[in-house]
């Protein structure tokens, strides 16, 4: 009958060793104090009832009895604070082969899309043993990717990809839960997390799927045009974005900034600040696309722009990949920069 | 006593003095000011607690079977700002404060009496708004107004809603201004900062909070309602703003306004406790002093709410450690409390039996804080049943404890009527075990990871949900004894004297009720307060 009733989440992911001795800990230190006040509350409230004890002695107080119940408890507050922060900071950045998973929210639904093309809604299948990372956008309000197995939560944000990770330590399905309130249905964006054996997964993977996310990308990225400026011979009106992900990007007015998803999204939405400009380029030119590329669309477009890292796949697949020194010499030619 | 046997000779105070509507609509008597706060702010508690019981009944079920998903998200949303804004804030504050804080100052009245009785019309204004509000369809966003939610894709009545919640900042506001005012202009002759009772300690800390915080949860709920009404981008991201700068502001306040619903209620405890232990205060200065701690760290916890919303791990950083040291002088108050019992002469009345409740849930509540405020730990129990039921323990165990302890305790002041000891202490315990039984297994649910705001859950999580309904039906008998039994005392109740808990608090040194003017001489102060040993002749004689 306890398996309905139970006092303790799965423990499926590598956080909930990190999470869950400290939660215990913070227990231990909960039930002391609770105790050892209740238990005082009580002898006292016996020992000096009015009846034995009518006439109470008058004490002042204590400047050390007060520094003594200050700086204890402080002292125990200031260790589970590093303890905590030790924690938190394991949730930061994820691992660089971490296995990259993408993902939307939306009143009321999870959509996911593993990189070489299976998509789901509300279902998330990933391998056991693998350090998984999913970057996640909310197409309207805020809502919160969480975990209870995993002891991993994470607001998705309208307009900013945010990614969270962990690795599953144990195969099963769990909950999926929407922990920030989204309206009418919020309680019905839910879903599972499926943790599979690596083989299992793999075979997951080749039983459907409609092409990478990479190629669905091209597609759009001939579909809205952007082909017709960002290419590296002399009609590029843009920059070439081949090896752009990742890389330092110069304004005009003498700012940088690393290309990441959140800057190629906010570049292809636009608008862009005049003071912006990607040095080299002429301003204006590239239309906005705010309104006309949704966010699975987004992630595609997104996904293929960081394929041309690996893959220079361009208009002329032919035409030589121009080399660093050339790129200096000549940013019209060969920009290294995308062009808004 | 035998009060029926004594002649009692009519006398003239503040009740008695003029009857009629007018007389107290028109009212600056800053007594019959808490009394008007004290009928309003109970209707909004049941009409609070009304939607709480539907929540906790539709929550018997997983499938969530009482109410529709839409209904169940407006009834948490109005149970929020119900309990919050219309029955917390005001609660010790507006109705014990505006009470005695005056006698206690040794004052006639507060220092503006006009802006005192504006105070609670823009608080009846504020209800009207939200009564309206709830009448006409409601809201669902939450009592937080998350945004964009908030400002683009809700469809319920957002922006009356925010117009009464403005309402009721304002009338903090006024009740902030006047206990300033009041404890800096009024104060007895020689009733210095250091002979203060510890309730004006901790008013005066609330105060201030109220004053400075109030304004910036307004500018934040304005913002909303400018973008809702005139799609003027500010924190929706397809008009260019930021959906994250709202919980910044929002919490600005909303969290220093935890400190406005449980300091005001410390200072009720540290009166309790000393009165029925009959002692003085161990450590004063640090149970003071705790107060305005509070009040100035308290402004700078708030991004604790928002570890897991994309705020940079450093500000998460100094956030969690703000959030550590605001905890200190919260326990120095408990120990403080604890060590004023040793050697005492302690007495289990009804405001007493509160206390002790107080102080339990209390430290509940506090040490579940130590939870949430570890970074690590919080990423899972952030918005989970774990944190609905780590601020009930502070806000219904703490606040409504010692609101409760208050009214009990101050009634034969308020009304010259003894409430019935013992339906009182029955209820005290009533409410106490169903408090326990209905939060409990939130913490419980919580770490399991029931998110809260959740019309409908996953089935395994039902049996603590029960369990937690259960609960709540027992604290609602536990609520509803007290509003039965106090009305009956006001004509049945045993007639109360002057000081019937013989205590030395200067809201005692005259009659019951007091009259209009609360004392027949300005009272002079010679000693500290809580000097038991230098008054055996105040007898305890309830």
């Amino acid at each position: 009958m306890w398996t309905d009733f139970p006092l303790w989440p799965a423990r499926a992911a590598n956080f909930a060793d990190r999470v869950d001795p400290l939660y215990m800990f913070l227990i231990a230190v909960a039930v002391f104090f609770s105790v050892g006040i209740f238990l005082t509350i009580t002898i006292f409230a016996i020992k000096y009832r009015r009846s034995v004890h009518p006439q109470a002695e008058q004490i002042e107080g204590s400047l050390a009895v007060e520094a003594t119940w200050s700086i204890i408890p402080l002292g125990i507050a200031l260790f589970i604070f590093v303890w905590g922060a030790s924690v938190y900071f394991s949730y930061g950045a994820p691992p660089k082969n971490a296995l990259r998973i993408y993902g939307t929210a939306k009143q009321w639904m999870w959509k996911f899309q593993q990189a070489d093309g299976q998509r789901e809604i509300n279902e998330l299948h990933v391998p056991v043993g693998r350090d998984v990372a999913v970057t996640l956008i909310s197409q309207d309000v805020i809502h919160s990717f969480f975990v209870p197995a995993f002891r991993v939560k994470m607001d998705v944000l309208p307009n900013r990809y945010r990614t969270v990770w962990f690795r599953p330590t144990r195969t099963g399905t769990y909950h999926l839960f929407c922990a920030e309130y989204c309206g009418t249905s919020h309680a019905g964006m839910i879903g599972w997390v499926v943790v599979m054996e690596p083989a299992d997964y793999e075979a997951w993977l080749a039983s459907g799927g409609e092409g990478s996310l990479a190629s669905s990308g091209e597609k759009l990225f001939r579909h809205f045009g952007c082909i017709s400026c960002h290419r590296s011979d002399k009609g590029a009106r843009g920059p070439d974005l081949a090896g752009l992900y990742g890389r330092e990007i110069h304004f005009q007015d003498g700012t940088t900034t690393v290309a990441d998803e959140n800057y190629i999204r906010d570049r292809i939405l636009g608008p862009r600040p005049p003071d912006k400009q990607v040095a080299g380029w002429q301003r204006d030119i590239m239309p906005v696309f705010r309104g006309q590329v949704n966010e699975e669309q987004m992630l595609e477009l997104i996904a293929y722009v960081k394929s041309l890292q690996q893959n220079p796949l361009n208009v002329n697949p032919n035409a030589p990949i121009p080399d660093e020194e050339q790129r200096k010499r000549n940013p019209q030619v060969a920009p290294q920069v995308i062009q808004p | 006593m035998s009060a029926p046997s004594v002649a009692v000779e009519p006398r003239e105070h503040y009740l008695n003095v003029d009857y009629g509507i007018r007389s107290w609509l028109l009212t600056t008597d800053h007594k019959r000011i808490g009394i008007l706060y004290m009928i309003s702010i109970t209707v909004m508690f049941f009409i609070g607690g009304f939607f709480a019981t539907l929540i906790r009944l539709n929550l018997m079920t997983p499938a969530g079977d009482l109410v529709s998903a839409d209904t169940y998200n407006k009834l948490f949303t109005m149970h929020g700002i119900v309990m919050v804004f219309f029955f917390l804030i005001p609660s010790v504050p507006a109705v014990i404060g505006n009470f005695v804080l005056p006698m206690m100052v040794g004052a006639r009245d507060m220092a503006f009496p006009k802006i005192n009785l504006l105070s609670w019309y823009m608080y009846v204004i504020g209800a009207a708004i939200t009564l309206y509000s709830i009448i006409v369809g409601g809201v669902d966003t939450g009592w937080t107004f998350y945004t964009p939610f908030s400002t683009t894709y809700s469809n319920t009545y957002v922006f009356s809603s925010i117009v009464g919640i403005l309402f009721a900042g304002f009338s903090s506001i006024f009740t902030g201004l006047n206990f300033i005012a009041t404890i800096h202009k009024l104060r007895a002759p020689g009733l210095t900062w250091r002979r203060m009772q510890l309730f004006l300690w901790s008013n005066y800390a609330t105060a201030v909070i109220m004053i400075l915080g109030t304004p910036v949860v307004a500018i934040a709920l304005i913002l909303v309602a400018v973008e809702r009404v005139w799609h003027i981008g500010i924190f929706n991201p397809a008009l260019g703003g930021d959906p994250v700068l709202f919980q910044h502001l929002f919490w600005f306040y909303s969290h220093p306004a935890v400190y406005v619903m449980v300091l005001p209620a410390m200072g009720v405890i540290s009166e309790l406790v000393t009165t029925f232990s009959r002692k003085r205060i161990f450590g004063y200065e640090f149970v003071a002093a705790a107060s305005i701690a509070i009040a100035v760290f308290g402004f700078l916890v708030w991004g604790h709410h928002m570890f897991v919303a994309g705020i940079s791990i450093y500000s998460a950083l100094l956030f969690s450690i703000m959030s550590y040291l605001v905890a200190i002088p919260s326990a120095v108050k408990v120990f403080n409390w604890t060590a004023t019992l040793y050697k005492g002469a302690i007495s289990y009345r009804t405001p007493m039996l509160y206390a002790f409740g107080f102080i339990g849930l209390f430290t509940m509540g506090g040490l579940t804080g130590l939870f949430v405020a570890a970074l690590g730990v919080d990423i899972h129990v952030t918005d989970t049943y774990f944190v609905v039921a780590h601020f009930h323990y502070i806000m219904v165990g703490g606040t409504v404890m010692a609101y409760l302890g208050a009214i009990h305790y101050w009634w034969p002041k308020m009304f010259g009527r003894m409430y019935p000891e013992g339906w009182a202490k029955l209820s005290a315990g009533i409410i106490f075990i169903g408090f326990n039984v209905t939060f409990f297994p939130q913490f419980l649910l919580g770490y399991l990871g029931m998110p809260r705001r959740y019309h409908a859950y996953a089935s395994e999580f039902q049996v603590l949900n029960v369990m937690s309904t259960a609960g709540a039906s027992i604290l609602a008998v536990g609520y509803l004894l007290p509003l039965i039994y106090l009305i009956w005392s006001l004509r049945y109740g045993e007639i109360a004297p002057a000081n019937p808990w013989g205590s030395t608090g200067l809201e005692w040194q005259t009659t019951s009720p007091p009259p209009t003017h609360n004392f027949e001489e300005t009272p002079t102060v010679t000693e500290e307060a809580y000097s038991y040993d230098k008054h055996p002749e105040m007898e305890f004689v309830a």
